[in-house]
């Protein structure tokens, strides 16, 4: 069977090498799969694909891509992996042009190819077009969340990476975020989404990861965890099926 | 007294007053994290200040009150502490490289000041005849200089203690929590920013001491006795004997002192002539490349500390 | 008066060049690099040591005291200096950063221009030194006012440079690379851009116009190893001034320093010229320590 498209394996990691944030975690995610990541405050989730994407020290374990080992990628890296980020905070540049944001993340590109997919990237965003020549600070928080992920698409990723995308916006907003992410997989592009707003991500993902204090706790199908009280008891802090 | 035990207890005089200005740039940097990078000027200020209110009163100058020795070298580190507070305060809110730059400029500042303020300074000749404390009552110099030796041994064992209690006090453990985590520290009501001002300035009146007991022994001030290089020197003894360290501190000053002046009879033997002054920028690079060494190789210098890790690890 | 102003505004050009070198590298590499003032003399003495080799092959540019061999021994001392610089990174500042606190980067950088310092001393020993023993006749250029050619070169040359940088940094890759790492260097490198690159030639622009600013200041003052200690106050001062990260702001803030400077003369004795910047520092940092026009990140902690 081909290799999954993103494996992570027992993977330990932190900013110091004594004190870990991740225990030995592990999850995969495969080809056109939106998995979700969810868990109480402390349980590591954004160190887990902070980890992935090489800003984090991985001490054990590993992460393959398609069976290519990339663990401690250098972060300039990532596209060459065909992995995207957009991290939780500060994902633009306030003091850039949107124009000047989207050239940026097409640095990895051909002259050619980044003039084409900024253009697509304005048709497929249209609400920047009207702010282009202008820096990113007049930009709402939605909006500045459409452009970090426009910038993200760029380099045509098989694995985008978000950090809670839905942090501080609007339920209305929240929910053309997602519904753009969902209209993603359907390109065959992968997502693998950190996130706080457990029912949404429930009701948006295939697989959910539940974790906690570092370690692996449930996971699964999205649709049964939604039901399953278990997830409850972990954000609550009481016990939790040990995988 | 025979001549090399005459030297030797001038060089400790010498060494011993440098000692106190390494303690005060050691609460600063090794117990704070600010650089002062213009010591010199806080140690001029001290030995200026002095000898303006204890000197001989003259026509020529504004200063020279002719005060007991004792309220001169207070007076002197009244001033010191004052300048620190100018640029402590200005950069209390900013980040330290603001500090550094100040300190810098403040040095620079009175060097300008003591070089051409001649009412107050003495210009370029300086001041000279400043009164050395109880000369009179002593036969010789030679047992002068080792009543002086007692004097600053006692004055920088007194330091050393004091600095021991006040790092071991509450207000040394509220020091010791700012460096370790700010942020909490501030979340406890604390004020990081008074507390690490109130360092600076009490690091520099002590370097204003050491200048008022400089003066005391040399009896005259010039401009030449405090050029940039003293900064320099006084870095070097405080890296080399280990921040963070009062007993690294003695030991760096007395260290480096030793390879400063065994250098310079090193270089002043082995040089021709005309490459004296050349001979003089050797020395300097020794005191370069032992800071720079020191801070790659031995960051801890000579004796070291215990000091957590650098909660910096990325 | 008149010729206060006009020389105030040559020493500014030459602090501004330098400042623009500084405010650079300390708002991209975020810590105050005590040695960037040793680059200029650095340069300025290369430069020296190149015309000395390459000899005087060719005559000065009339009007001014300088033709092609100077010239030539600038593109030689830009490149010596941003070898030096690269050099320094490299051996001293890129090991202290990843063990050490930020601090010591900075206290490293002190020792660093002492170092240097000296060994131009060494080399070249402490007398003061000039390109060529070419006499320039100052031109009367209105009554109470003379300027010599080199002058108005320095101020024209000066003015070129600050241009060609800002459309460097609004219109290439490389420089939109360098504004958004001022800003975040993780998320430059999460866009795919290798910032160890960006690094270096931020290095190497801040070099070369430190070369070009201590082979100007070389060309219309003298040559002396004390000259980026004095000039460190002023760089600072000028970048603060302007707001640290912004290269406008410190060619306005050189331009103000070096005219406070020479005006100063004025109203206090020659001897305290060197405490102005010191006092211009202390008041930008009592009232606006973000600069006129706002450093990129603000000084506050």
């Amino acid at each position: 069977m081909s290799p999954l498209l993103l494996e992570i394996r027992d993977v330990v990691a932190g900013y110091r090498p004594d004190l870990p944030i991740l225990h030995g975690v592990s999850l995969h995610v495969g080809t056109a799969e939106m998995v979700t990541v969810i868990g109480p405050n402390g349980a590591g989730k954004s160190t887990l694909v902070k980890s992935v994407a090489g800003l984090v020290p991985i001490s054990a374990g590993s992460v393959a891509i398609e069976g290519t080992e990339v663990t401690n990628l250098l972060t300039h890296k990532l596209a060459t992996a065909s992995i995207a980020y957009v991290p939780q905070t500060a994902n633009v540049f306030t003091s850039l042009t949107i124009d000047e944001n989207l050239k940026l993340g097409a640095s990895t590109l051909s002259k050619a190819d980044a003039g084409r997919r900024i253009a697509k990237a304005y048709e497929d965003f249209p609400a920047l077009t009207q702010y282009r020549g202008q820096k990113a600070k007049v930009l709402s928080g939605g909006q500045r969340q459409m452009l970090a992920v426009a910038r993200a698409l760029l380099t045509e990723p098989r694995l985008l990476m978000l950090d809670e995308p839905s942090a501080g916006l609007s339920p209305l907003m929240v929910s053309e975020v997602f519904s753009r992410l969902k209209t993603l997989i359907a390109t065959g592009v992968s997502i693998l989404m950190v996130e706080q707003n457990v029912k949404a991500a429930l009701a948006i993902s295939d697989r959910t990861y539940v974790l906690a204090e570092g370690r692996n706790r449930i996971d699964g199908d999205s649709a049964k965890l939604a039901g399953d009280t278990e997830v409850a008891a972990i954000y609550l802090g009481a016990g939790g099926r040990k995988r | 007294m025979s001549g090399y035990l005459a030297y030797l207890v001038f060089f400790l005089i010498v060494a011993l007053t440098y000692s106190i200005v390494v303690m005060g740039l050691n609460l600063q940097w090794g117990y704070t994290g600010l650089f002062n990078a213009g010591v010199v000027g806080f140690f001029a200020i001290g030995a200026y200040g002095t000898a303006i209110l204890t000197g001989p009163d003259r026509p020529e100058l504004i200063g020279g009150f002719a005060l007991p020795f004792p309220a001169g070298v207070v007076g002197g580190m009244i001033l010191a502490a004052l300048a620190a507070l100018l640029v402590g305060l200005a950069t209390l809110r900013l980040r330290e490289e603001y500090l550094a730059i100040s300190t810098f400029g403040i040095a620079i500042s009175i060097q300008l000041i003591g070089l051409n303020f001649d009412a107050l300074t003495g210009g370029a000749q300086g001041l000279t005849g400043i009164p050395r404390p109880l000369f009179s009552t002593f036969g010789t110099p030679g047992a002068y200089n080792l009543f002086y030796l007692c004097l600053v041994g006692t004055i920088t064992a007194i330091v050393f203690a004091g600095l021991q209690v006040a790092l071991q006090s509450p207000w040394g453990r509220l020091l010791k929590a700012i460096r370790e985590d700010e942020t909490a520290a501030a979340s406890l009501g604390k004020n990081p920013a008074l507390v690490r001002l109130q360092a600076f300035v009490l690091g520099s009146t002590l370097m204003g001491l050491a200048g008022g007991l400089y003066v005391g022994f040399i009896g005259y001030v010039s401009p030449l006795d405090f050029l940039p290089l003293l900064t320099f020197q006084i870095w070097a003894m405080l890296i080399v004997g280990g921040s963070g360290n009062n007993r690294g501190a003695i030991v760096g000053a007395v260290g480096v002192w030793a390879l400063w002046t065994m250098s310079g009879f090193a270089i002043s033997r082995l040089l021709p002539v005309h490459y004296q002054s050349q001979g003089g920028a050797i020395q300097v690079i020794i005191i370069g490349l032992l800071i720079v060494l020191t801070l790659l190789f031995r960051p801890r210098g000579l004796i070291g500390e215990a000091q957590s890790v650098s909660r910096h690890a990325r | 008066m008149l010729q206060a102003l006009a020389d105030g505004i040559l020493t500014g050009s030459i602090i501004a060049l330098g400042a623009i070198g500084l405010t650079l590298t300390m708002g991209i590499l975020r810590f105050a690099n005590f040695a960037h003032a040793e680059l200029i003399t650095w340069g300025a003495y290369m430069a020296l040591g190149a015309l000395a080799i390459t000899g005087t092959f060719a005559g000065p540019i009339s009007p001014f005291s300088f033709g092609l061999p100077l010239v030539f021994a600038t593109l030689i001392a830009v490149v010596l200096t941003a070898a030096l610089a690269l050099l320094i990174d490299h051996l001293v500042f890129r090991p202290l950063r990843s063990h050490t606190s930020h601090m010591t980067v900075v206290f490293a950088s002190f020792g660093v221009s002492l170092l240097v310092r000296m060994v131009i001393l060494l080399i070249f020993g402490g007398s003061a030194a000039y390109y060529s023993n070419e006499l320039q006749i100052a031109i009367r250029v209105m009554p109470g006012l003379r300027v010599m050619p080199d002058h108005v070169f320095t101020l024209g040359l000066t003015l070129a440079i600050v241009v060609a940088l800002h459309l460097f940094l609004q219109k290439t890759r490389l420089g939109l690379s360098m504004r958004a790492l001022a800003e975040n260097p993780d998320l430059v490198r999460i866009n795919g851009i290798d910032t160890r690159v960006v690094v270096r030639w931020t290095w190497v622009i801040g070099a070369a116009l430190a070369a070009v600013s201590g082979v100007l200041y070389g060309l219309t003052v003298q040559l002396r190893p004390e000259i980026g200690f004095q000039l460190l106050l002023p760089l600072f001062a000028a970048a603060i001034l302007g707001g640290v990260g912004n290269v406008f702001g410190a060619v306005i803030g050189g331009l103000i320093v070096g005219l406070a400077e020479s005006l100063s003369v004025l109203f206090v004795p020659a001897g305290y010229k060197m405490a102005v910047p010191f006092f211009i520092l202390l008041a930008v940092l009592y009232v606006r320590p973000n600069g006129i026009f706002g450093a990129l990140r603000g000084g506050a902690k």
